[in-house]
């Protein structure tokens, strides 16, 4: 075995270490002897060299996902770019129309803005997914009205990994002439973006998961047709009036060469993912009563989400305390609830405590996978002999008809 | 979030697993929680003649807290009277425990569960001295 780093990280969809050769480019924008200046300075050079960097880096970002420069918003990450998107259309909309369409598997940072919204008087509709956790398009289409002036639906989901079909959502959206908002936080460098052929109007983008830093994110913001929105931050007029605050140089510089790499090495990345990731899923599938969560074709490369049958996603976690993973469990949370995202697929309450995801990511090793595999088995094997529940479907008792003394 | 040392003790190396026959006269099994809340114990005493636990054994589908409080609570009843083992008290396993506030409610399953076992014994006496009578 080689230098193999105990616990493993498999956690990739909930933040990336910083790439070596982003962490370098930062660092030389913050000392005294480096690319200090404030980009706004107009007056000498310190502030236009700070400015070239910030706007290669713009180009950098615009590159990715097939936009032009000027279309990129700096902000503070994805929550402030859903944040911004959904309150500052609708808001600078609100005169068509107060009727917005959203998906209930959504990132909290949507569907809490559509709440918000909602306590302002606008009317939102949660569409309910597939089991596949896919939007179905006719429901889409049946819940467009004359009022309504947003859709919000992610490009990649956070928990279960599955690739909405944009381009299609995108189609319906511009066909009705309703503003299009993608949270595409998790998909850069992992599965294909491009604005104009997605006829996307708005899309949260972020640094940090993908080998950025994190504290640092980006709008697009559609100029043809012009997409408007109102800013939600105030003050200096920074980012063409849109979001207002001095320019982290370094943060920003450090998300373009995030970006630019991930362009880069995105097909090379995702192969040897895949990889890891069938390697992962294959070591697994012996495993009696495991059901795999969300589509597992239109699904980036390297999340893997599964339901352990009769197992506690939290007593799961504790057992496989090598490997760095999260679970849909309610006691991972602070609510008791599961994970909305699988309760939304119609899976059991049973199956939502029993989740665990996978992240695999641009350092993990076969290694990593096959301790990984085997912490797992064993895992299983420990805490079914532990459950009354393994033991009662042994027995061939249907727990659904069991009446339980729900506490 | 962080486990206490006996947590983690009682989770990696869980007393008293295992089942007895459930349909045992001496047996009693208290079975509490749902799958749907996360959690369900299965906490099964066997009394001798005397009336004293002399044996107990657990199942339990939860985190590592609901694990640990159920192995304890295995621990504590044996040698216990029946009477003596109901009066155990919730705060005193979240105290072994150290549990955490958002934890305290597998101690409260726990000391359903002992309960739960005590009164399904109970039954048992009273229908089988009742069987006796018909008999």
């Amino acid at each position: 075995m080689t230098d193999m780093k105990l616990p493993i990280y498999l956690d990739y969809s909930a933040t990336t270490p910083v790439d070596e050769r982003v962490a370098e480019a930062m660092m030389k924008c913050l000392t005294l002897g480096g690319n200090y200046g404030n980009p706004a300075s107009r007056s000498h050079s310190f502030g236009w060299s700070a400015e070239k960097a910030v706007e290669e880096a713009r180009e950098h970002v615009a590159a990715l996902i097939q936009a032009d420069p000027k279309e990129i918003i700096w902000t503070s990450g994805a929550t402030e770019s859903d944040n911004l998107a959904i309150k500052g259309a609708a808001h600078f909309y609100q005169k068509n129309g107060k009727h917005i369409i959203t998906c209930k598997t959504e990132h909290k940072a949507v569907l809490d803005t559509c709440r918000q919204l909602e306590r302002e008087g606008f009317e939102v509709t949660y569409l309910e997914p597939k089991s596949s956790g896919l939007v179905d398009l006719d429901d889409l289409q049946a819940a467009i009205r004359d009022d309504t002036v947003l859709v919000s639906i992610m490009h990649v989901n956070n928990e279960i990994g599955v690739i909405q079909d944009i381009k299609a959502i995108g189609e319906i959206t511009r066909k009705h002439k309703i503003i299009f908002h993608v949270d595409a936080a998790q998909s850069p460098g992992k599965a294909g973006i491009d604005v104009q052929d997605m006829n996307i109007d708005l899309m949260s983008l972020s640094a940090h998961k993908v080998y950025g830093p994190k504290g640092i994110g980006a709008l697009y913001v559609r100029r043809k047709p012009r997409v408007r929105i109102e800013a939600q931050i105030h003050g200096g007029g920074h980012e063409r009036g849109m979001r207002s605050g001095t320019l982290a140089t370094h943060q920003i510089v450090g998300m373009g060469e995030a970006f630019r790499i991930a362009k880069e090495e995105m097909a090379a990345d995702n192969e040897r993912i895949l990889m890891l990731r069938n390697r992962l899923l294959n070591g697994l599938k012996d495993i009696d009563e495991i059901y795999i969560n969300g589509d597992l074709e239109q699904r980036i490369p390297g999340n893997l989400n599964v339901s352990f049958n009769f197992i506690e996603g939290e007593s799961l976690i504790m057992a496989l305390k090598d490997i760095a993973v999260s679970s849909g469990s309610a006691c991972t949370s602070a609510s008791l609830e599961p994970s909305y995202v699988l309760r939304a697929l119609g899976r059991d309450d049973e199956l939502a405590h029993s989740s665990i995801r996978f992240t695999i990511g641009r350092f993990t090793t076969v290694e990593e996978v096959d301790y990984a595999t085997q912490l797992i088995k064993s895992a299983v094997v420990k805490l079914r002999d532990l459950s009354p529940l393994w033991e009662m479907h042994k027995e061939g008792i249907d727990l659904k008809t069991v009446e339980w003394a729900a506490h | 979030m962080a486990y206490s040392d006996k947590v983690l003790d009682h989770y990696e190396n869980p007393r008293n697993v295992g089942s007895f026959d459930k349909s045992d006269q001496s047996v009693g099994t208290g079975m509490v929680g749902a799958p749907a809340c996360g959690d369900v114990m299965k906490l099964q005493i066997k009394v001798g003649d005397d009336g004293v636990i002399e044996d107990a054994k657990f199942k339990t589908y939860g985190c590592g807290s609901a694990i640990a409080s159920s192995s304890l609570l295995t621990e504590w009843v044996k040698g216990k009277t029946l009477d003596e083992a109901s009066e155990i008290k919730n705060t005193d396993i979240a105290e072994e425990l150290a549990l955490p506030p958002v934890k305290i409610h597998c101690s409260v399953l726990a000391e359903d569960a002992i309960r739960a076992a005590i009164d399904d014994l109970k039954s048992k006496d009273t229908s089988a001295a009742e069987h006796k009578k018909i008999a």
